[in-house]
């Protein structure tokens, strides 16, 4: 575990596309019924949207909340596995479309579905050391499932961002201590030049997803200062509704513990967006004085774990742009043959 | 040269930045050398507001070539809250919320793709507008 000093979230914005797809609408093509379904709907990304249009306006409302000059902002890492250009970076873009200076640090990361959160331990890293004032951590993906497979109930889009900067009396969130926990694991993986993940049934579960946020959660929480009676808010990754709940089985916890940070039943899976998403939703919910536990999950594999404190200064600065809420709400459904076309799986050329 | 032209007046396209005639007001969103209603040389940057109401909307059902991968879109003229007015595509509108006076903002999306392995052009569309800050 490693404790930081005088790092806080001073803004952070969620995002999520207007369309929806029911599990039972992708089930109807492929013979599943209703009670095999993982979820029951996923947000979709609309035609003219990508992880870097997601990633802007996730940015753009991070940035409404702090109140700050994007001038001000002097590094921007996003995270993805669905960038729309192999070579060509998303975060210089993101920084145009903000207003953010030039002379600043614009770099895009990659691991599954954790890239996001890694950019948080950059970030922080860049504050703490006085190097920038302040920095944006962002996962976005508009993530996708080979039709027929599993993952296609599952993969979703949405982003969420992160405006970090110095702790001060008006900040949203301190943050306290964070871990990573890594191993080689064959759990999840796409070779390049293609266009759908492949993945070891028999690896994902046990051996990657709850040995890696287990194994990142219990270092964080064997330092001193903090346990699990402590905590009020758990976010974890969801690639699905199950997962996530048999977490916190394991770690024996109340059930309202965790709710407010589940989203994967009615969103679906943004990979680099899930967990950030999760903490977005606690963040418009949460108390002044609140702990939070935030531990991602990257195929590959990994997990990034984090604990926050909320701060007074989120009880005006969330009423300053949209919630989490606000969007969830804004839905409409589309059927299988808009969400082929959305999705770039219906071909016009 | 599209890539070049994208490229020059992407301040506008990404965030309403353009010039203000400092004598007749008049909105320019590239640098012009004289204002073409009034013949003045002297303009200010300014960033337009990013939210406004729909004045009138029309449906491209037949698109031109660039846009055939889009279609059916909307496009619409919409009067931002400093008065500025101008035309662009709308987005995520439903058929309910699809009336002239609507509040709108704009926001970040992919306008035209230059085929499979070209550059991808971002500008600004409106959406219904989601939050009104009190
Ligand atoms: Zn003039």
């Amino acid at each position: 575990m490693v404790k930081l000093n005088g790092v806080a979230i001073q803004g952070y914005g969620g995002y999520v596309p207007r369309y929806r797809i029911k599990a039972e609408e992708i089930g109807r093509l492929w013979g599943r019924e209703k009670q095999e379904l993982p979820i029951e709907e996923k947000a979709i990304a609309g035609l003219d949207e990508d992880s870097v249009t997601m990633a802007v306006e996730a940015a753009r409302i991070a940035i409404r909340r702090a109140g700050i000059d994007p001038k001000r902002i002097g590094a921007i890492h996003v995270g993805s596995e669905s960038k729309p250009y192999a070579v060509k970076p998303t975060g210089t873009i993101v920084a145009e479309a903000i207003g953010a200076g030039q002379n600043i640090l614009a770099a895009d990361l990659e691991f599954a579905c954790k890239a996001g959160t890694e950019a948080i331990q950059l970030i922080t890293g860049l504050v703490e050391s006085g190097r920038i004032e302040y920095g944006l951590a962002i996962g976005a993906d508009t993530a996708q499932g080979r039709p027929g497979d599993a993952l296609e109930y599952t993969a979703a889009s949405g982003a969420a961002a992160l405006l970090i900067g110095r702790l001060t009396d008006d900040a949203v969130a301190s943050i306290e201590a964070w871990n990573s926990y890594v191993t080689d694991t064959p759990d999840f993986w796409r070779r390049e030049g293609e266009n759908y993940p492949s993945h070891a049934a028999r690896f994902t579960g046990q051996p990657a997803y709850f040995k890696h946020i287990l194994g990142s959660i219990n270092e964080l929480l064997n330092g001193d200062g903090y346990s699990i009676k402590d905590i009020d808010h758990f976010v974890f990754h969801q690639p699905n509704v199950k997962f996530p709940l048999a977490v916190a089985k394991a770690l024996r916890l109340e059930r309202e513990k965790v709710s407010a940070g589940l989203i994967s039943g009615f969103l679906g899976n943004p990979y680099s967006a899930t967990s950030l998403l999760g903490l977005v939703k606690v963040l418009d919910e949460a108390r002044p004085g609140d702990l939070i536990l935030l531990a991602s999950f990257g195929s590959g594999a990994g997990s990034d774990a984090y604990i926050l404190r909320v701060l007074d200064g989120i009880v005006e600065k969330r009423e300053r742009a949209p919630k989490l809420k606000d969007f969830i709400e804004r839905k409409i459904y589309i059927d299988y043959a808009s969400y082929a076309r959305f999705r770039g799986k219906l071909r016009l050329r | 040269m599209r890539v070049s032209r994208h490229w020059r007046n992407k301040l506008f396209r990404y965030r309403l930045v353009g010039w203000r005639c400092v004598s007749c007001g008049a909105f320019h969103y590239s640098k012009p050398l004289v204002c073409k209603r009034c013949g003045s040389r002297e303009f200010r940057e300014v960033e337009l507001p990013k939210t406004g109401k729909l004045l009138a909307y029309t449906m491209v059902k037949i698109a031109p070539k660039d846009f055939k991968d889009k279609a059916p879109y909307l496009v619409g003229l919409v009067e931002l809250d400093d008065g500025t007015k101008i035309l662009g595509q709308l987005t995520d509108f439903t058929k309910e919320e699809l009336k002239e006076g609507a509040r709108v903002e704009a926001v970040l999306r992919k306008i035209r793709e230059d085929g499979e392995n070209g550059i991808i052009e971002y500008g600004f569309k409106f959406r219904p507008e989601i939050h009104h800050p009190p």
